[in-house]
């Protein structure tokens, strides 16, 4: 294992974590709308901006759907360019989240994940992140703070390989990880530097000597092939996305995947969750191993591009599988998270038994009790007993 | 003859046009339900038409009075907002209906 350069010891809200990253990335354009709760993000920048630490243009504009607007424009023209937000922010942006991923464009966002409205609500589920879970962008998720600061350093270089050229969405909890300030640790500024390296643009609007059209009329002739190339970007992300993690775990001394077990190597229950919900099921996971329960968790790292075979390898072994969605998939049968890991193994001779569980909504707590039951469920599942498939945690009823 | 169409993997990516200028080639003239007809004659030299035509499809011939003059429209790109016929002070420019003119060769709507 290679000795960790993640020296610097902080305490970090991961907000916070996301901003300290981005000081160190240090980009050329970041355009930004506050919004509850990511504005910690812009604020925490904000400083870093007006104290001088980085070489940023940093654009204030009027809404989200300006936001990214602006950061297309900035990234059409060769500038490295971040931004955040979170849910109705993004929703209101979404427009344009497609416009920079159909177009191509390296832009790296911090999504604090956040339910979307109505009614009206701050806290924390993964409606936001599930709204444009088709729109092209690479998604990372963050189990913690630690997870958002590495995986907005590795998003810089993913988004910009010159095989992918897409947008790249890092997310983290609302509140949970966003305002929870835990110990970080971060690598020195040159150590980013010399990893992100320099952006090279494979187009450049400002390039006056190869003038260029950006975002032309694209009618039934060419669209569909636009299209196909966007497929064969997020083919050739899950090639990199593993080469990144290769070169960045020099950097770290750990170990990157698609997904990410733990304790499933033997294990006959296991829970697949993405984001902060990943510490409280390791938890569960520890104190039913000390009673001789085989139960682990399977964590997503990445959630876009899905990787079917990925996620077949990790959980074949099993005999329960319980997927955890933080948001609705109304008239769906099930949560989206459950659909793809259901249909990964739909080509597989054996196969565990799968259950869906909606939790969290609107930021309703995840607590420990509940993901007792779902190891419960899988355990009486497995005895021969009758378990609904699709279920709710933590409704009242 | 059919014109050949490029596969996805022959075309840059993120709908990049790559040279610039070629907008000409997108021949936009088989939009047009009215088309422009200008009274040359009568033509005084002022070309708000060819300012205000969002599709540069005013032609203009040098002129030794006005310095230019208008003296036709191009077919290939006038879509026949009727621009032109609105701003022209002396009311020289006319809109009349494609009908009048469907015995003349055809432009070709290309959408490419």
């Amino acid at each position: 294992m290679n000795k960790s350069r993640l020296i610097i010891r902080k305490a970090l809200s991961g907000a916070h974590a996301a901003a300290e990253a981005m000081r160190q990335i240090n980009p050329d354009v970041v355009a930004v709308y506050p919004i509850t709760p990511q504005t910690p993000i812009a604020m925490k920048f904000s400083e870093f901006v007006n104290d001088g630490l980085v070489d940023t243009e940093m654009i204030r504009v009027e809404s989200e759907h300006s936001a990214m607007s602006a950061c297309v424009g900035s990234a059409a023209s060769g500038a490295r360019t971040m931004t955040a937000t979170s849910a109705n922010g993004l929703a209101l942006m979404t427009e344009i989240v497609y416009i920079a991923a159909s177009t191509r464009l390296p832009i790296v966002m911090n999504l604090v994940n956040r339910a979307l409205s109505a009614p009206i609500n701050i806290h924390c589920d993964h409606s936001d992140a599930m709204l444009v879970r088709d729109s092209g962008w690479i998604m990372l998720a963050s189990e913690n703070a630690q997870d958002v600061y590495e995986n907005t350093i590795m998003a810089v270089r993913i988004a910009e390989h010159k095989d992918v050229l897409l947008p790249v969405m890092v997310l983290q909890d609302g509140f949970i990880t966003s305002h929870s300030i835990e110990t970080v640790f971060t690598f020195d500024d040159k150590t980013v530097k010399n990893f992100i390296g320099e952006y090279k643009p494979k187009y450049n609007l400002l390039d006056t000597e190869h003038p260029i059209t950006i975002g032309p009329l694209d009618l039934f002739d060419y669209y569909f092939e636009h299209k196909r190339q966007q497929f064969l970007a997020m083919e050739n992300a899950k090639r990199v996305i593993k080469e990144i993690f290769k070169e960045f775990s020099k950097l770290t001394g750990k170990e990157y995947d698609y997904f990410e077990g733990y304790k499933i190597e033997d294990a006959d229950f296991i829970i697949v969750t993405m984001n902060s919900s990943v510490g409280t099921a390791k938890f569960v996971a520890d104190e039913l191993r000390s009673k001789g329960i085989k139960a682990g968790v399977l964590k997503v790292r990445v959630f876009r591009p899905f990787i079917p075979e990925e996620i077949v390898k990790k959980l074949k072994n099993s005999k329960v599988v319980a997927v955890l969605d933080r948001a609705p998939s109304f008239g769906s049968h099930g949560g989206v998270l459950f659909n793809e890991v259901r249909s990964a193994f739909y080509e597989e001779p054996e196969k565990p038994r799968i259950l869906s569980y909606t939790y969290g909504l609107g930021g309703r707590e995840l607590s420990v009790d509940m993901l007792r039951k779902v190891f419960d469920d899988m355990q009486k599942l497995n005895s021969g007993k009758k378990i609904d498939q699709i279920q709710f945690l933590g409704v009242r009823d | 003859m059919k014109e050949k169409k490029f596969g996805w993997k022959e075309i840059p990516i993120g709908g990049v046009i790559e040279e610039a200028g070629n907008s000409i080639n997108y021949k936009t003239g088989g939009w047009r339900t009215f088309r422009p007809v200008i009274d040359a004659e009568k033509c005084i030299g002022c070309m708000l038409c060819y300012l205000y035509c969002p599709d540069s499809s005013i032609l203009l011939e040098k002129d030794d009075k006005f310095g230019f003059k208008a003296v036709g429209i191009d077919l290939d790109h006038c879509k026949g907002c009727g621009i032109c016929a609105s701003v022209c002070p002396v009311k020289i420019i006319k809109m009349r209906r494609e009908t009048e003119f469907k015995n003349e060769k055809k432009v070709e709507n290309k959408h490419n």
